[in-house]
């Protein structure tokens, strides 16, 4: 019966049904629903998102996708972000596109994340794909300007090219002109990370005047604040605009066309830039300023007065992101201005300060959340916190999907009643019931895990550093957090137990990555070995680990669900714990009866005598809390 | 207890030497490794054993620069020399470039938190979790209670063994593996003022840290202070597949540069010599890696922000910080011609 109503429908229809799925959820159900309609699905489907890239191969990709036209690829972890991955680690772009270059000549969109592109990538992107479109690149690295001009002669149909945050060797601005005089499809530039003084702003400006379509323009610091007026007066239809740097001498001809400029965009909607601001010159914008949904002012070095008297103007902000000059007082005057606020990020000015250098504390945040009922989106560096202010927070925001609190020195406890502050994120994941990530601070025990693992069912990325106690703050998340994705742990006692308790989890998730933790490298070991899987790499500057007792801890941790197997590029210091490897503990150099090789041992016989997971549930049980 | 981990013996110029890790230097029972792998060269740091130690390495140190600052060729007389030239180029720093007073008080815990390796998280964790492994077993005595496993009378025969095992197994963590080491709680004793820094913590991207630190220079409405010391520049070698990068604020010297250098780049020079034979015990022999540099194969260089190709040590460390866009560790018979011109090039600059 259900065969005759299958085969009715003729593939065609089916794919013109599937064309409307485009979320890659559906898709992957839809493809689960019979063979055939997996057949169809795989031929149609034109998106692909690879959120680790060693996942899978490109070789898998492209003989079940024959046809893709847009790849979204992430390599490093995020904590390279912050220089906790060496560099060479991996996440080489390059035989990815050597394969689609191939299989996918229709390609038109790439979108990286911390991968490493060469010019050479960029050259072959340039010259394989002749329809190509869109270029993102997300904080990557590995590429020069050189490869960008390649880019731009070759790819008539070019609309986005975005490096945001990546690193390139900016040798001058000269690859701006190589986009030719008939080029005008861009709708899209992004190229503020560019470093170098220089820029070619006559190529930029006949650019920007001959691409009437283009709506996002962020520029590079090189570009001087009197050459704004100009370009912007070619692109008055701009939405997202981006200055390069916003200081000079102030001189009112210079005012006076920078603010007419500014006036004539009726549709921007988005600032940011304002490198080197000198105040003087932020009054120009005041007549987009009410219309503005989006401020990046993470780079405005100016004082608290100067920052609430812009902010008053923009009455429709839904996002902001400023440094902590903005103070307790600016944060209290701007819940009262901005009430549409969804999203803000409050960053340091000085990180590596010993003292506050500003007076920033728990109270502008909670300011924030009292009056901004939108409230969705938080990261917030500040030197103390309370539990009753996280309390706070969580009761009166409990529409927080993210939520990523840094205080500053490690451990720092609750400033009033100095416990630690577990009761306060309990709070936060306990209301915030859409909350899918979080990254805590502050003085920490198990307690709060143990309330991340009952209550934070919807967390998809959890970021912990300096906290917990003991094994148990792992179990906690890793058997509680059904949606959890990807996990990442530096400096926390953590050890062999929960993680190899719950080593059937982990391939539930996309990725986690404990550095400075205590797992033994024989429980990378086991862990590699039974888990066929799961790719276990350690990373380890100082020299092969199994030069070292087997109980000694690892220095870095990554381990990631793969269907590709181990990684063929690994450098010299990243090792991966293959599944073949005969699993033979090295106890060499262990003391007699070590409670280490007591635990291996007996978690080996434990498997045979009672599953571990109920072992620790016993530990939990009985647990003092 | 531990087996040594670098195949080195003490006295052989090693940096780190692993016989030290096991002896117990303070109350902790454990000897703190920076992120060098030197031991704490604080010169703050009051307990003996370790200061004794220390001077040792220290002329262990200037013995053992592996990546020469000089001319290409010269032979160890002529090192000794240039050291003394660093040294004396060091006193006339100050005079060439009288400090701030701000800048001073923030020299100083920076060039405290560079000596000292300026990580403090993991010595945290490690005495936290030497703590916590004690809480631990109270625990687990208390729950095995319930839990009737045979392992029950096992596991409270080793709990006072417990302890004493975990310090021990800790120095196979401290030497040289973690890199989030410090010796924060000698620091805390010594100097309370001095803050260690930790790697990736605050987790604030270093592109933001490097705008901040211009951002501050160049605007006068913020208070005069500096910005964060993050300076990174590429490093790459002859012959090794990609860069590194190092963030020269973390070095306060020359010689702090070049041997953290050489820990990045060692396992180029190794898989040049050999790598299978390295597996096992061999791993990173110090003196291995010496002969290869020793053999003045190796040069470092950098390069400027004109864009000309130096040999890194010819000018103030401070200036050099400024000055330099990248490194490379160049083979000596490539950096023929690298004539230290920088005096030269400042001359000129003053002529024009």
């Amino acid at each position: 019966m259900q065969k005759k109503v299958a085969c009715s429908f003729p593939d065609e229809v089916l794919e013109h049904v599937f064309s409307f799925i485009q979320s890659d959820k559906d898709r992957n159900a839809v493809s689960m629903v019979c063979k055939s309609w997996y057949e169809i699905e795989r031929w149609c489907r034109r998106k692909i998102f690879i959120g680790n890239c060693y996942a899978v191969s490109p070789r898998m990709v492209i003989r079940r996708f024959p046809k893709v036209r847009s790849i979204e690829l992430k390599g490093k972890p995020h904590f390279a972000d912050f220089n906790l991955v060496p560099d060479g680690w991996g996440g080489y772009v390059l035989p990815w596109i050597a394969e689609m270059a191939g299989a996918y000549p229709w390609l038109e969109e790439i979108r990286l994340k911390r991968m490493v592109v060469t010019d050479e990538c960029l050259e072959l992107i340039a010259k394989s794909f002749k329809n190509f479109k869109v270029l993102v690149l997300f904080s990557c690295e590995g590429f020069s300007t050189d490869g960008l001009a390649a880019i731009a002669a070759s790819c008539m149909n070019l609309r986005e090219l975005d490096l945001r945050d990546s690193d390139v060797d900016d040798l001058g601005g000269h690859w701006l002109s190589h986009f030719p005089e008939t080029y005008t499809s861009l709708v899209s530039l992004n190229s503020s990370c560019l470093g170098s003084d220089e820029v070619s702003l006559s190529a930029l400006e006949r650019l920007v005047g001959r691409c009437t379509n283009l709506r996002t323009l962020r520029l590079n610091r090189a570009v001087p604040l009197d050459k704004i007026a100009n370009i912007l007066g070619r692109a008055p239809q701009l939405v997202d605009f981006g200055t390069g740097t916003y200081g000079a001498d102030l001189q009112s001809d210079v005012f006076s066309s920078l603010a007419g400029a500014f006036s004539s965009c009726k549709e921007l909607r988005s600032l940011s830039g304002f490198w080197d601001v000198v105040p003087a010159y932020l009054p120009a914008i005041y007549p987009v300023c009410s219309r503005l949904t989006s401020l990046n002012l993470s780079y405005v070095t100016i004082q608290s007065p100067d920052l609430v008297k812009l902010l008053r103007h923009c009455p429709s902000l839904q996002r902001l992101l400023v440094l902590d000059y903005i103070e307790d007082s600016g944060l209290e005057a701007l819940s009262s201005s901005c009430k549409e606020l969804q999203e803000l990020r409050v960053f340091p000015s000085d990180p590596f300060g010993e003292e506050p250098n500003v007076s920033l504390t728990e109270q502008g945040l909670v300011s924030v959340c009292l009056a901004c009922p939108k409230l969705q989106s938080v990261l917030y560096f500040c030197r103390r916190m309370s539990n009753v202010a996280l309390v706070t927070i969580a009761q009166n925001c409990p529409n927080l999907t993210r939520f990523r609190l840094c205080i500053i020195e490690p451990r720092t406890a609750d400033f009033l009643t100095l416990e630690p502050l577990d009761v306060g994120f309990g709070a936060i994941v306990e209301h915030c019931k859409d909350l899918r990530r979080l990254s805590l601070s502050g003085l920490l025990t198990d307690r709060v895990f143990e309330y991340i693992g009952r209550y934070a069912k919807k967390l998809e990325m959890l970021s912990v550093a300096f906290a917990g106690e003991s094994d148990l703050g792992l179990h906690h998340v890793l058997s509680g957090c059904e949606s959890l994705r990807k996990l990442e742990i530096r400096d926390c006692p953590f050890g062999d137990k929960a993680l190899l308790a719950n080593a059937a989890k982990l391939e539930t998730m996309r990725s986690l990555w404990m550095s400075s933790c205590a797992v033994s490298f024989g429980a990378c070991k086991l862990l590699g070995q039974k888990m066929p899987r799961l790719n276990v790499e350690v990373i380890d500057e100082s020299g092969p680990p199994d030069s070292r007792p087997d109980s000694c801890p690892v220095d870095k941790l990554y381990i990631y669900r793969s269907v590709a197997g181990p990684r063929f590029d690994m450098p010299p210091f990243v090792w991966t714990m293959e599944e073949d490897s005969a699993l033979q503990l090295n106890t060499i150099g262990n003391p007699i009866g070590s409670e280490w090789e007591h635990n291996m041992k007996g978690i080996q016989g434990l498997r045979a005598q009672m599953p571990f997971v109920l072992y620790l549930a016993e530990l939990s049980n009985t647990s003092q809390w | 207890m531990s087996p040594p981990l670098l195949g080195v013996e003490e006295g052989q110029g090693s940096v780190s030497s692993p016989a030290d890790d096991c002896i117990p230097q303070n109350g902790l029972g454990i000897k703190e490794w920076n992120y060098l792998g030197l031991s704490d060269f604080s010169s703050v740091d009051s307990s003996g054993v370790t200061s004794s130690s220390e001077d040792s390495k220290n002329n262990l140190n200037l013995k053992a620069t592996e990546l020469r600052l000089g001319l290409p060729g010269s032979q160890s007389p002529e090192r000794k020399t240039e050291l003394c030239l660093l040294n004396s180029v060091k006193l006339d720093e100050k005079a060439l470039f009288p400090l701030l007073p701000s800048k001073d008080g923030i020299c100083l815990p920076l060039q405290k938190s560079v000596v000292t390796g300026n990580k403090r998280g993991f010595s945290d964790t490690m005495d936290g979790f030497s703590e916590m492994k004690g809480t631990m077993y109270t625990e687990k005595n208390w729950m095995f209670h319930g839990a009737g496993m045979d392992s029950q009378s096992q596991q409270a025969s080793v709990k006072k063994d417990g302890p004493a095992n975990a310090i021990k197994e800790q120095p196979c963590a401290t030497n040289g593996t973690n890199l989030n080491r410090t010796s924060v709680s000698d620091n805390s004793r010594s100097a309370p003022g001095a803050k260690a820094q930790v790697v990736g913590w605050p987790p604030v991207r270093s592109f933001r840290t490097k705008t901040l630190a211009t951002s501050s220079k160049n605007n006068d409405e913020v208070d005069g202070k500096p910005g964060p010391a993050a300076v990174f520049v590429k490093v790459s070698m002859d012959g090794a597949p990609y860069l590194r990068k190092v963030d020269l604020g973390m070095y306060s010297t020359y010689r702090e540069l070049s041997s953290a250098l050489e820990k990045m780049f060692s396992c180029f020079t190794l898989g040049q010599c050999g790598a299978h034979a390295t597996h096992g015990k061999e791993m990173l022999s110090e003196s291995k890696l010496k002969d290869l540099l020793h053999g003045s194969e190796y040069v470092l260089t950098y390069e400027d922000k004109d864009g000309d190709w130096m040999l890194v040590g010819d000018v103030p460390w401070e200036m050099f910080i400024e000055t330099c866009k990248r490194l490379k560790i160049m083979k000596s018979t490539d950096a023929i011609g690298l004539a230290p011109r920088a005096m030269d090039k400042s001359k000129k600059d003053c002529q024009t």
